[in-house]
């Protein structure tokens, strides 16, 4: 019964190395929204994974076989993809995925089976909270707050900085905690720190208590709704600090509503995009031989993703000399300085990846990549 | 804090509290009338808005005529929603013309998530209602003088209908007993029509003025105007069209200089309003300027 919808999911089920044993092969399992609302970016993560198998087929002097299945964009289609890839598939680690809620629902069958798992894009916090199994390649959304104000105080020269918070959002408070405390810990000086919550549009009292403390640059951590808005009344009230903020700041209508006041402003973003100037050897390589692949359609930084939790899997099972799930979990967990697409990756203690941060800025109306930037903890 | 902060801080407080008074003064009319609280005015608020939108960036009006266009429009939709929504359930308990006012709320705010996308959408803002005026170290947008303006002359304009026309007086008559006066032979549902048109009017109005201090708008922006002109229509004393635009001014004062002087509270903001608000709903219960309303038998 609990199977019968898993089997329509199986028609999705690829399998690469075809005609190999499980006994001379090592099976890792990839489970990802192939379909569905989050099918977009779900394809582009399965994409940079082959990209990477196709380059690295073998670990340990034994093939790799990759088993794909399409979670679908569900959390039950989930839960049940990982069991599959566990109870039939028996894989030594999985992969995936796209999407927190989706990985959240996967992880809570890896983790009680003990196999490893990578996320892949899923940044909410909670993914990987209190979970011994359970990884990610990406940061986890806070984690930009440390990259911005690095930014701020080593390439804008900030000394001083002012903190605006909508504090009915996780997401702004954990940006803006990372952001004072990496910002303080290089010597700079948080003057000012302000409140509001999500639906407020009035700014002005908040504003011109900022403005009177006159910061170098102001860290708004608002999500799309409010941070135009606020740019546009900092321009009316006169205010001449630079202003930063997270990738919940990422639209392209940011530039048609803040207009002229949105100018210069920079947020932090994921640390791939193929625009980038400065590209690491790796990365550029990537980018070159994705466009061979795939001629016509853009790599991104899922692409990016995906291929580099392929990279980050293989090469903790090459460390651990043996395909076992428990040695692969602590040589993931080991995991220090692993070079990447995304930059240079280290697990941290709580299974999240701490690596670089990229800067995009809105400059002529348009958002360009200007810069990619290791965040000071 | 120097002077010339708490001089821009009244203009802040200026602004925001003569927008929230504008919009109070349609909730107030329609409840001072009907004894009814029309949830939908802020979604009608936010119609106001899109249609000057759709009318300035798919028609190409100028805006000026938009606006007008829009008003007109917002009005016509009032009194469908009327029409629809209300009529059947005049002789019904009150309770059931709430629920269907929040009915009719939820419906538009969807709708204009189907129609609009949630995306939020520029504002066109003519030039001379923002270009900043300094002076000296106090930076004003013509918009926090122009806004106040209109509020007190709509203030005017809705006193003058209410006391010195017959309409007017058919409103008054209604509100204090709707069957009575249909035994006078008023048409007693065209009445409440108007009310709702011109509730609506001004709805759209404070919408449009709205989008032009915050410029973006979206199919979920007159929720929380919505809620707070409610507040300050509560604190007026409701009903009452003075009163509407004292508790919208004395709601934008307290929001901002809260801030102004606690900065650190700022995330408490709302707060400080609701606790005055319960404070002066404690002291006097029928608001600032309200009259004590007779129970209807």
């Amino acid at each position: 019964m609990k199977f019968g919808k898993v089997g329509i999911a199986l028609a999705l089920v690829l399998v690469f190395a075809a005609g190999a044993f499980a006994a001379d092969t090592v099976k890792i399992g990839v489970f990802l929204p192939l379909t569905g609302q989050m099918g977009f970016g779900g394809q582009l993560e399965l994409d940079g994974i082959k990209m990477a198998y196709k380059e690295a087929p073998t670990v340990l002097g034994k093939k790799v076989e990759l088993i794909v299945v399409d979670n679908k964009s569900d959390k039950v289609e989930a839960a049940n993809a990982v069991k599959r890839l566990i109870e039939k598939e028996k894989v030594v680690a999985i992969i995936g995925t796209y999407g927190s809620s989706l990985a959240m629902a996967g992880g809570e069958i890896s983790e009680k089976a003990g196999i490893p798992q990578l996320g892949t894009s899923c940044t909410n916090p909670l993914v990987t909270q209190g979970k011994k199994y359970i990884f990610r390649t990406c940061f986890i959304d806070p984690f930009q707050g440390a990259g911005a104000a690095t930014y701020a105080y080593q390439k804008m020269k900030a000394k001083t900085a002012a903190i605006l918070i909508d504090v009915s959002q996780d997401y702004s408070v954990g940006l803006a905690n990372f952001f004072e405390k990496s910002f303080t810990k290089m010597g700079g000086k948080v003057v000012a720190k302000l409140n509001y919550n999500s639906g407020d549009q009035d700014f002005t009292a908040q504003l011109t208590e900022i403005i009177s403390k006159n910061p170098d640059v102001l860290f708004i951590p608002s999500y799309f709704a409010e941070g135009a808005i606020i740019m546009k009344q900092v321009g009316e009230l006169g205010g001449k600090f630079k202003i930063m903020g997270g990738d919940a700041m990422d639209n392209p209508e940011i530039v048609k509503i803040g207009g002229k006041a949105v100018e210069g402003f920079a947020y932090t973003t994921f640390p791939y995009d193929p625009t980038m100037k400065n590209m690491s050897p790796i990365a550029k390589k990537f980018t070159e031989n994705w466009k061979k692949a795939f001629p016509g359609k853009d790599p991104n930084v899922n692409a990016a993703l995906g291929y580099d939790s392929y990279m980050l899997i293989l090469d903790a099972i090459k460390r651990a000399g043996k395909a076992d799930p428990k040695l692969i979990r602590d040589q993931l967990e080991a995991t220090k300085n692993f070079p990447g697409v995304t930059g240079s990756t280290t697990m941290n203690a709580t299974h999240d990846a701490e690596k670089p941060v990229g800067i995009m800025m809105i400059q002529n109306g348009k958002r360009v990549f200007v810069d990619v930037i290791q965040p000071k903890l | 804090m120097s002077l010339d902060m708490f001089i821009q801080h009244l203009f802040n407080a200026l602004t925001l509290g003569s927008l929230y008074g504008l919009i109070a003064i349609g909730y107030t009319m329609v409840y001072g009338i009907l004894r009814l609280i029309n949830f939908a005015h802020g979604d009608i608020f936010m119609l106001g808005a899109y249609f000057v939108f759709f009318g300035v960036t798919l028609t190409k009006l100028p805006w000026g005529i938009a606006v007008v266009l829009a008003v007109a429009l917002s009005a016509l939709c009032g009194t469908v929603i009327d029409r629809i929504a209300y009529r059947p359930l005049r002789d019904a308990p009150r309770i059931s013309a709430l629920i269907s006012a929040i009915g009719v709320s939820f419906f538009i705010e969807n709708l204009g998530l189907v129609v609009f996308t949630g995306l939020p959408k520029p504002v066109y803002r003519p030039d001379w209602l923002v270009e900043v005026i300094n002076l000296g170290n106090i930076r004003i947008l013509p918009l926090a003088l122009i806004v106040p303006a209109i509020a007190f002359a709509l203030v005017m304009g809705l006193l003058w209908i209410v006391y010195k026309t017959k309409p007017g007086l058919a409103m008054r008559s209604i509100s204090k007993d709707i069957e009575t006066t249909r035994l006078m032979g008023v048409s007693v549902d065209k009445i409440i029509a108007l009310t709702f048109g011109l509730g609506s009017a001004l709805a759209a109005a404070s919408g449009i003025m709205w989008a032009l201090r915050y410029p973006q708008i979206h199919p979920f922006m007159g929720v929380f105007p919505g809620f707070k002109a409610f507040i300050a229509a509560v604190l007026g004393g409701i009903g009452s069209i003075q009163g509407a635009m004292i508790g919208g001014m004395l709601l934008g004062l307290i929001e901002i200089m809260a801030v102004a002087f606690f900065p650190a509270l700022s995330g408490y903001r709302d707060a400080f309003a609701f606790i005055l608000l319960i404070v002066i709903l404690l002291m006097k219960p029928t608001g600032l300027m309200g009259e004590k309303l007779e129970e209807k038998v």
